[in-house]
């Protein structure tokens, strides 16, 4: 597990390189499986099988949020299942870990919400707190079970007088990275923010002071050391959302 | 001169070859992102540039494949195409026509008429795209579609099932493009549906 795991890690950053000048997600490969067009009209044709390709996966962000029943519980595990060690992923390696101090940390609330206001750490762990095992799916294909817990999302939306009827949650982390939920998934019943991880407070790697636990999204919809929240109608769109893949990612 | 396959079975055949042929490019690349074995498929013969391209492709194509194949299936029953074609199946028949095809002595001289191992061959497709459907169901949606993936051993379960249908497909794949190789007429009537002095 742990040799595969560091291969996802060395696929992941090639990849990443290659992003940079492959934006727009095309191969030379597709293009010469699909078309015989001439070279001088390729920037043209790639740039619409792009548009098709990013209009097909809006249609599926809609075709999943149809398919979403806010009812519909994540499956919980046993302790007995939990992987260990459970991976480390971002877009950095392990070794640029973002250091958050517990004590100048303030979460700011902001968008769409009665009470904008800064909270601190002590207040934050003060919240009631549910216990949850399930299962993280990346994007790339791996899973991994981990027992996360702290209070539900939709108690501190509640809380801070969200207005429910937004359509995104947008989310800005210490690590520079950012994204967004629909707000069906935010009131998930298992959608928590995670302040512990396997009974311990939750240690940088796994996103100090604390990441959005959604088990009925893929990994890279759950953003770490989060920082500042915000309840908006405009869609906030996401760090990796932004390079292409897909915005609701609902499991 | 007579129709060997019907107008909107060669539709749905070739459409279907190119949503398999999307689905299982951009699938490779997908499973490069986290191999589940030890071996990558090489970057040349996959589709989509990185995961995110290949999951892009692999979501648009899987709306063509699955109504296609619905297309496919429901003018296939209601029509009665698919059991004039695929049925009667025995295990024997089709054993002795495996074997027979095996020596190179398989007839296949009436076009419209399928022995026993093209029965099974072109049945077992169909069972395995149904599979990578089901299954790419299960992996897309493990909670919405919970009961699906629960039946295949949960996510993980259904991650090797899609992978082994996609084993099955291409072999399939290479299976029959070796045979209408053999036989070339097959390939002019999947496009023109007749048979000259058919």
């Amino acid at each position: 597990m742990d040799n595969k795991l560091k291969n996802h890690e060395g696929v992941l950053l090639a990849s990443i390189e290659r992003r940079l000048f492959l934006k727009r997600g095309l191969s030379l490969g597709a293009l010469s499986l699909l078309s015989g067009c001439d070279l001088s009209d390729q920037f043209t044709y790639d740039d619409r099988v792009q548009k098709m390709l990013t209009a097909m996966s809006r249609w599926n962000d809609g075709a999943q949020a149809w398919l979403f029943d806010p009812k519909r519980l994540a499956p919980e595990f046993p302790v007995s299942m939990i992987t260990d060690p459970f991976p480390f992923n971002a877009y950095y390696g392990e070794e640029e870990v973002r250091i958050v101090d517990s004590t100048d940390y303030k979460l700011e609330v902001g968008g769409m919400v009665r009470e904008k206001k800064v909270w601190r750490l002590p207040e934050l762990y003060a919240l009631p707190q549910v216990s949850q095992i399930t299962r993280h799916i990346c994007v790339e294909g791996w899973s991994a079970i981990g027992k996360w817990s702290g209070p539900r999302f939709s108690d501190f939306l509640q809380r801070v007088g969200a207005d429910t009827t937004a359509r995104y949650v947008g989310f800005k982390c210490a690590d520079d990275y950012y994204t967004s939920i629909d707000m069906a998934t935010a009131l998930h019943p298992q959608t928590i923010m995670a302040f512990r991880y396997a009974d311990q407070v939750l240690p940088p790697k796994y996103g100090f002071p604390w990441k959005l636990r959604i088990p009925t999204k893929l990994g890279f919809k759950n953003p770490k050391h989060v920082m500042a929240m915000f309840v908006t109608n405009e869609d906030p769109g996401g760090y990796w959302e932004d390079k292409g893949y897909n915005w609701f990612s609902g499991s | 001169m007579k129709t060997v396959h019907p107008l909107l079975v060669r539709v749905t055949h070739w459409v279907n070859a190119l949503a398999i042929l999307v689905m299982v490019t951009s699938g490779w690349k997908i499973y490069n992102a986290s191999p589940l074995f030890d071996f990558l498929f090489p970057n040349d013969i996959t589709l989509g540039g990185w995961l995110g391209g290949a999951l892009q492709w692999h979501f648009a194509a899987m709306w063509l494949l699955a109504l296609n194949g619905l297309i496919y299936i429901a003018y296939g029953i209601f029509s009665g195409h698919l059991a004039r074609r695929m049925l009667p199946i025995s295990p024997k028949a089709m054993i002795g026509d495996i074997l027979s095809a095996m020596r190179g002595k398989l007839s296949h001289a009436d076009l419209s008429v399928y022995n026993a191992a093209q029965k099974a061959a072109y049945l077992g497709a169909i069972l395995l795209v149904i599979g990578l459907i089901l299954s790419g169901l299960a992996i897309w949606k493990p909670v919405q579609f919970y009961v699906i993936a629960s039946l295949m051993g949960d996510y993980e379960g259904a991650r090797l099932l899609h992978f082994f249908c996609m084993v099955g497909i291409v072999l399939f794949v290479l299976v029959h493009v070796a045979m209408v190789i053999l036989v070339p007429k097959t390939f002019l009537t999947m496009i023109t549906g007749k048979l000259k002095n058919g």
